[in-house]
């Protein structure tokens, strides 16, 4: 019952989230400002963990790949397809629950505890509009342009480890990353990304703006909007691939 | 004025509130007093729209809060102030930015209009050159103050405000207190202040309500409490030695 109560409350908050915002100027102000925290605050470590991973990719299919029978070609287009296909849709949206959920739920929790969302709301604020909308709008504009940043990198790293280790040759790799390439999976990838930024900003949001009490109730709701927003994550995963590759 | 009518609240079993009756005038300092647990910020709270009565209401000049459509409440919501215990100030802003706040949400004058308007209620409780700092840089006293400047910035009809001396230091609470004082006066508005400090109450409450239990247990102004012989708020108000030998000497008549 519990869980039910939080999932109605959940889409209750979204149907808030939703309105028009009060003023389009202040709106476009803390677009740009959730643009900057984040997306653009989160690019370093998406172009670390994306190249690194990518090279571990391509290094692990090199090291499996015993049978001289097999083309070396086809580890670049496992590296292609592994990246595209999941580790940069959602190994990166994981990250980034850790990474912005905890940091939405903690600002939003604190603004709770300290009182400034009351003061939003007594000065006649919808305060779950002012706070989230943007969020959830910078997300969605922004996540995309990650997932690109990721997939190039992934696989610019997956090339980078196997030149460096001398594992393949350049050539292979390249014929490797464009073997029977389908542009649909691209598209996938990128409709996963958007659903994943929405579930990565709207998860914490309620788990931040539900919190009583103090600096202790502000920790637990942040873990607990990282664990959701990674579980849910999981599952969407789950789903929509079942859906659209299904 | 702004009435409270026969407000009853409750949270689950527990009832807070039972049948509290009050009002607050024009270019007074009405302060709410009463033990933790007495029922004064659920009280506040319900002046303030965030908790609705479950029985009784609230009429602002009037208007019965209750009743209103969302977009009334807004409006009336316009017409108040508010300072919390904590100052609830914008972390991510600035002192201009915070007290700026509710001219760039609900005007729409251009930039250097407001900041004239910022410029003269920081001036007023006596915050100059400050503007550029965040709320971490700030005293507790300071903090306080911007607080005030940011609930009196859009001429505000009523002003609420939740133990504004809490953790300040006596001298810095004076401060406050007349600050509070003079400024209903000056805009002429409707103060009502939750405190649980009996220095404040003497210093500036032109009218006390004390409550108990959820219960008004006594009403009056600064110069009846010394007279009062209702045991309840002797009891409460005269705990301490030292406002016993005060009352004692005002008695006598020093």
């Amino acid at each position: 019952m519990n869980y039910l109560h939080h999932i109605g409350a959940y889409f209750l908050m979204l149907r808030e989230v939703f309105k028009k915002p009060q003023k389009w100027k202040v709106f476009w102000d803390l677009f740009l400002r959730e643009v900057d925290d984040l997306g653009l605050k989160s690019l370093g470590i998406v172009a670390f963990i994306s190249f690194f991973v990518g090279g571990v990719v391509s290094i692990q299919t090199a090291l499996n790949i015993d049978s001289p029978f097999i083309p070396r070609y086809l580890i670049g287009f496992a590296t292609m397809r592994s990246v595209i296909l999941e580790f940069a849709p959602t190994f990166i949206s994981v990250i980034l629950a850790g990474k912005v959920g905890s940091f939405i739920t903690s600002s939003i929790g604190t603004m709770r505890v300290t009182e400034q969302i009351d003061a939003l709301e007594i000065m006649g604020i919808n305060s779950i509009n002012y706070l989230v909308l943007p969020k959830v709008i910078a997300a969605l504009l922004f996540y995309p342009i990650l997932l690109a940043m990721a997939m190039f990198l992934g696989i610019l790293g997956g090339w980078a480890a196997g030149i460096l280790t001398d594992l393949f040759f350049t050539e292979d790799y390249l014929y490797g990353i464009q073997l029977d390439f389908n542009p649909y999976l691209i598209q996938y990838s990128f409709i996963k990304t958007t659903v994943f930024a929405f579930v990565i900003v709207t998860i914490p949001a309620y788990h931040g703006h539900k919190v009583e009490g103090g600096a202790l109730e502000v920790g637990r709701a942040s873990t607990k909007a990282v664990v959701w927003t990674s579980v849910v994550i999981i599952l969407l995963n789950y789903f929509l691939t079942q859906m659209l590759l299904g | 004025m702004l009435e409270v009518n026969n407000v009853y609240k409750s949270f689950g079993e527990f009832q807070v509130l039972k049948g509290i009756s009050t009002f607050f005038e024009k270019g007074k300092t009405s302060m709410i007093i009463g033990q933790s647990g007495s029922g004064k910020t659920v009280l506040m709270k319900s002046m303030l729209g965030l908790f609705n009565p479950d029985k009784g209401n609230i009429s602002y000049d009037g208007r019965i809060f209750m009743d209103m459509k969302e977009n009334d409440k807004r409006e009336i919501r316009k017409e108040i102030g508010m300072v919390f215990q904590g100052s609830a100030l914008y972390d991510s802003l600035t002192v201009e930015e915070n007290v700026m706040f509710p001219l760039r949400m609900f005007t729409d004058e251009n930039k250097s209009d407001m900041l004239d308007r910022v410029n003269a209620v920081l001036q007023r409780v006596n915050l100059n050159e400050k503007n550029k700092l965040f709320p971490s840089e700030l005293s507790g006293g300071m903090k306080k103050r911007v607080a005030i400047a940011r609930a009196i910035v859009m001429n505000p009809t009523y002003l609420f405000c939740d133990e504004p001396n809490s953790g300040l230091d006596p001298k810095t609470s004076i401060v406050i207190d007349n600050l509070i004082q003079e400024i209903t006066q000056e805009y002429e508005m409707i103060t009502v202040i939750n405190s649980h400090d009996m220095n404040s109450v003497m210093e500036i409450g032109d009218k006390i309500v004390f409550l108990k239990n959820g219960l008004k247990a006594w009403e009056g102004t600064k110069d009846e409490i010394f007279l009062t012989e209702n045991e309840t708020i002797v009891d409460f108000v005269y705990s301490s030695n030292l406002y016993k030998k005060v009352r004692e000497a005002y008695l006598k008549g020093f």
